[in-house]
């Protein structure tokens, strides 16, 4: 009887996921793309089996006895219990099953930790709500923010999440790598726990604030990858999603040029229209202060304050302009912005989430005279 | 404490002349067994609805992509909020119910040991969720950092408001409770049990919450210590767990899981006790192996001190620690399988029927089972790199919650309700609960371990797409199985009422007094049981073990 | 209940809430025991307080060897200040001694105490990388705008096990002027 309702249970939900047209019933864990991510899915695979194996027959077994052994067939109950060799036998066997799961599992487990001999050095750092690359060799250093249109939708109610391509899986600036190059990623935090996990690579490892950790991966085959922050970090834990796209070496040395010689760029402090400033500025803004003082400027009430009708952001732009690049207890200094970004992103606070101040910064007037430094 | 005690035994004589007080006065200073083992078991079911409808928060959130109903903030504090409150709220204090009921019946003592600390341990337990339940009107929400309440995340001003030392306090008060309550329960079994009773005549039951009450002083002790240390941390200055004065955060982890591995064994063993007391009756044989269970028992007790950084795997322990910790996981699966196959091995050539009771206890140890089985996969640490935190995990430990602890409460329910009340519930709905509960448990967690699998992270308020279709699925799920408990709190009045009207025996249940003592007390069990010792227990269980 | 019984249940009680006790005061143990563990070998674990300043004793150096030592430089929440090192891969032989600078500097109008906190990869390699020089023995005090070079001798020990030819040695500037002034 109740065999039956199981198995009926199971199989209408085996139809649901193979009746639909699209593959979004995934079941299974992926295989990954490198040699660590295959070899946890033998083991996976190799487990799930031998837990299939064991349900089976002691579902089995039990299964026929509640069927055959019931009083309503007038079965009359064996007294017998306690039986030594019976009870031997199932410590026994499971202890040796154990043993044979233990020895793939160490050798994966060793293959994991061995990151010596690597080509590059990447260092991976989580923040709030976004992840920072650092190439230790070539000196390539960007933010991976989740991309623009992943933002707006799950800030803005009666959005479709299904018109975004890759919900909440895509980034402004992903992470590069070449193929065929053992590259070692050095993780670490800037504020709480992170970690950092992409399934096709096998990996996920804890990102510690002042203390390190290391994961590598060595990937074959050109494409891209995605995974997602996977320790709770607080209120967009959600939303620092991973891309790392592997890439055959000719064209991952034109990406680092490139990158490289965009990183050398001065920003451009001409003046820009007030319709460049508040666009571009949105745009700095949900980069940088979306997460806490949310889409609107309301802030959460008892925890971050709003920006809307606040007299820091209205007053004097060179008190605001001091206060963001020092921060306080409760806020990071954005001392990383530059003239442009501060031009822009205070205008925007000025300008829009309910406020009205009617100015226009402009770069020039934002710059600070070491503002080379870094 | 001491002389609190000493003093109630003046009392204690003449409280037997009458029967209870009356009115509401009857269950604030009761010191009856029966009476606090009824305040915790009503507390247990009301906290179980309250912790319940967060769940329904969360699945209703996680309905669709898209954030619909909740900031992702609330959203933490919900999914945080829930746990901390089934944990300590539900779960636990459902068991220690069951233990004041029971276990004085099952060895035939008069009331607990200490039966002032009692009354004060269940009072202390609801100020302690009542002050957790405050957080959720302060400013800044209740705590959202998860219930596991890792630092830095839970000492930052823009998480946490002013909830946390409101928690901590709330965490001290809910130890406090507990351990008074494994005293409690410690002193009773080793100092009032019927002379006639020896440790290995016990009933399962009594031997698992004998075990589960010294992994309570042992661990819940720590956990207030690590929670206070993240409050001086907070507030004094000291650097447990900030890197920059010398500290480190994954020591939180290492102590609280030191806490939390035993923990979840604390809500499974009393499990195992109840599964082991039902299936017997039901099959109409003796339990089969019953010193290998009590024995199981005890190595999994054991096991669970030295296991804890299997919940950590991805915090960057060197390799010797992870393949210490995962071998040591692995060998917990010896002494369950040992038990599962044990209540098989009961069931086996026994006479069957399908009581609710029975039916809910078969399917924990199924469905239980299938939560091992995922917990085995974790134990292998490559693997876990794939499933830590992950809707898998999710899947698991639900498992291994919902239809394995709160299934064999719901079991115990249907199984002594009759004999505490004297009257029979309804078996029909009984056995329509049963069903709705079985069904809808599955649907809602098994989907869970395909999404962790396709590479959902667990705590997250919305999600990419491609999870949609498991995720409404899931939900579906879970707004049944939370609609069909009702039917259960529906049984439960209905029963104390009066339910079917039909006059339950004795036993109750067929020969269940071969089994165990309080099927030879009358029903409904009279306020005052065994003021003289019984001279003769049942031995049925234990034939040979000697 | 008889007046025996009673008086070896307050008995019993009192031992189990010495051992509840007992356990609290484990709970705290567990902190220094930590530490300890994490000084064994297999299990060797940063530990910023037992970061040591070593003796320039002058070991043999092997040419035979080379260690690419990189460097990694952090602050935590995003504390307003400049912290860079002039080197961030740097080739080196073990036993012979090198030094790094670092460079900090403090972008606000206030003083400022800032810690560094070191952090190795792979962990076990503190105890081969010995520091002769280093900010992070102590906390730094920052004026108002100062910049400060700090340099960072140190000499990798000769008894470093061949398997290891990336290492990396990682500091993160924590903001502590709030916790000095209130101490």
């Amino acid at each position: 009887m109740k065999k039956t309702k199981q198995l009926s249970a199971g199989l209408i939900l085996m139809a649901f996921g193979l009746g639909t047209a699209q593959a979004d019933y995934t079941l299974n864990l992926m295989k990954g793309v490198t040699k660590v991510s295959n070899d946890i899915y033998d083991l996976h695979m190799l487990i799930l089996w031998i837990c299939v194996a064991i349900g089976v027959g002691v579902f089995g077994v039990m299964f026929y006895s509640i069927y055959h052994h019931r009083k309503s067939k007038g079965h009359k109950a064996a007294q017998f219990h306690e039986n030594t060799t019976v009870e031997i036998i199932w410590t026994i066997i499971p202890t040796l099953i154990l043993i044979g799961m233990a020895i793939p599992a160490t050798k994966t487990m060793i293959e994991l930790n061995d990151v010596q001999a690597s080509d590059m050095s990447i260092k991976v750092t989580g923040k709030q709500w976004y992840w920072d690359y650092e190439y230790l060799d070539n000196g390539v250093h960007f933010e991976s923010h989740l991309d623009e249109a992943s933002e707006k939708t799950h800030r803005t109610a009666g959005a479709d999440p299904r018109s975004v391509p890759h919900y909440l899986l895509n980034v402004d600036k992903p992470l590069v790598i070449p193929v065929n190059k053992k590259v070692r990623f050095v993780l670490t935090s800037g504020d709480v726990i992170h970690s950092w996990w992409v399934p096709d690579l096998g990996w996920k490892k804890d990102a510690n604030p002042g203390f390190i950790n290391e994961a590598w991966t060595l990937v074959e085959k050109p494409g891209t990858y995605r995974g997602q922050c996977t320790e709770l970090c607080g209120r967009d834990h959600g939303f620092m999603p991973i891309v790392v796209i592997a890439m055959e070496q000719p064209e991952y040395d034109v990406w680092v040029a490139k990158t490289l010689e965009h990183q050398k760029q001065k920003p451009d402090l001409s003046d820009q229209t007030s319709g460049q400033l508040m666009a571009h500025g949105e745009s700095v803004y949900l980069k940088n202060c979306v997460g806490c003082h949310q889409i609107n400027g309301a802030g959460v009430p008892g925890l971050i304050p709003a920006l809307t009708g606040s007299a820091k952001v209205t007053g004097k732009w060179e008190a605001l302009d001091g206060f963001l690049r020092a921060g306080t207890a409760k806020m990071p200094s954005f001392a990383k912005l530059n003239a442009k970004e501060y031009a822009e992103l205070m205008t925007y606070v000025r300008n829009n989430l309910g406020n009205k101040v009617g100015d226009e910064l402009q770069p020039r007037q934002t710059a600070l005279p070491d503002d080379d430094d870094e | 404490m001491s002389a609190v005690v000493v003093e109630h035994d003046h009392h204690a004589d003449d409280h037997h002349d009458h029967g209870p007080a009356k009115g509401l006065l009857r269950w604030i200073i009761t010191t009856n067994h029966k009476d606090i083992g009824t305040l915790y078991l009503l507390f247990a079911l009301a906290m179980f609805f309250v912790g319940g409808s967060m769940a329904m928060v969360i699945r209703a959130e996680l309905f669709e992509p898209g954030l619909q109903f909740v900031d992702p903030a609330f959203f933490n504090s919900m999914t945080t909020m829930h746990a901390l409150v089934m944990v300590f709220g539900a779960v636990m204090p459902a068991f220690v119910g069951l233990a004041n009921w029971q276990i004085p019946l099952m060895i035939g003592a008069a009331d607990m040991a200490l039966p002032r600390m009692n009354n004060m341990s269940f009072w202390m337990l609801v100020a302690g969720v009542l002050l957790l339940a405050s957080t959720l009107f302060m400013e800044g929400g209740a705590p959202n950092g998860g219930w596991t309440l890792y630092p830095p995340l839970v000492l930052q001003p823009i998480t946490v408001g002013k909830a946390l030392p409101f928690a901590v306090f709330s965490v001290h008060l809910l130890g406090i409770s507990s351990i008074m309550g494994a005293i409690n329960i410690i002193a009773t079994i080793f100092n009032m049990r019927a002379p006639a009773m020896k440790l290995m005549d016990m009933p399962l039951f009594v031997w698992t919450w004998l075990i589960t009450a010294f992994l309570l002083i042992a661990v819940m002790p720590v956990f207030a210590g690590a929670v206070t240390m993240l409050l001086t941390d907070k507030f004094f200055h000291t650097s447990f767990f900030n890197a920059a004065g010398g500290g480190d955060p994954v020591l939180y982890e290492h102590i609280f899981w030191f806490f939390g591995h035993p923990e979840v064994y604390i809500m499974i063993l009393p499990t195992f006790g109840v599964a082991s007391t039902i299936i017997p009756v039901f099959a109409r044989k003796p339990l089969f192996g019953y010193a290998s269970m009590v024995w199981a028992t005890a190595s999994i007790a054991f096991l669970s001190f030295i296991v804890w950084a299997h919940h950590m795997f991805t915090v960057g322990m060197p390799i010797a620690g992870e393949l210490y910790f995962m071998y040591a996981t692995m060998l917990i699966a010896v002494p369950t399988g040992v038990k599962v196959f044990n209540w098989t091995a009961t069931m086996w050539k026994g006479a069957m029927t399908f009581e609710t009771p029975m039916l809910f206890s078969i399917a924990f140890v199924v469905l239980f089972t299938m939560g091992g089985f995922t917990g085995l996969m974790m134990a292998i640490a490559p693997a876990d790199f794939q499933y830590h935190d992950t809707y898998f995990i999710v899947a698991h430990f639900h498992y291994t919650l919902v239809p394995a602890s709160v299934f064999i409460l719901m079991a115990a329910g249907y199984f002594w309700l009759p004999k505490w009340t004297g009257h029979m519930y309804n078996e029909k709905i009984g056995q329509l609960h049963f069903w709705l509960s079985t069904i809808s448990v599955n649907i809602l967690f098994f989907p869970q371990h395909f999404l962790g699998l396709a590479g959902m992270p667990r705590r997250i308020p919305d999600y990419a797409v491609q999870f949609a279709d498991w995720n409404m699925i899931s939900s579906i799920g879970g707004f049944i199985f939370g609609a069909s408990q009702l039917l259960f709190l529906y049984i439960v009045i209905d029963t104390i009422k009066g339910g079917t009207g039909e006059k339950v025996s004795d036993e109750v249940w067929e020969e269940a007094s071969k089994h165990s003592l309080e099927w030879t007390l009358p029903s409904p069990v009279p306020y005052h049981t065994w003021t003289t010792p019984p001279a003769i227990v049942p031995t049925e269980h234990v034939l040979d073990s000697h | 209940m008889s007046e025996d019984v009673s008086k070896k249940n307050v008995k019993l009680a009192r031992i189990l809430l010495l051992v509840a006790l007992g356990m609290f005061g484990f709970g705290y143990a567990l902190v220094p025991l930590y530490d300890v563990l994490c000084e064994w070998k297999w299990l060797e674990r940063d530990r910023p307080d037992a970061i040591k300043k070593a003796p320039e004793i002058g070991y043999t150096v092997d040419l035979n060897r080379e260690v690419t030592v990189e460097f990694m430089t952090t602050l935590n929440e995003s504390t307003p200040m400049v912290f860079r090192t002039e080197k961030k891969q740097l080739k080196v032989h073990p036993g012979e001694y090198y030094t790094v600078n670092f460079y900090a500097e403090n972008k606000t109008d206030k003083a400022m105490v800032a810690r560094a906190i070191a952090s190795f990869s792979p962990a076990v390699i503190s105890r081969y990388f010995e520091k002769i020089e280093c900010f992070c023995f102590s906390e730094q005090t920052f004026k108002a705008k100062e910049a400060k070079t700090m340099p960072m001798r140190f000499v990798i020990n000769p008894e470093i096990p061949e398997e290891y030819k990336t290492i990396t040695l990682s500091y993160t500037f924590f903001d502590n002027t709030e916790k000095s002034v209130k101490n």
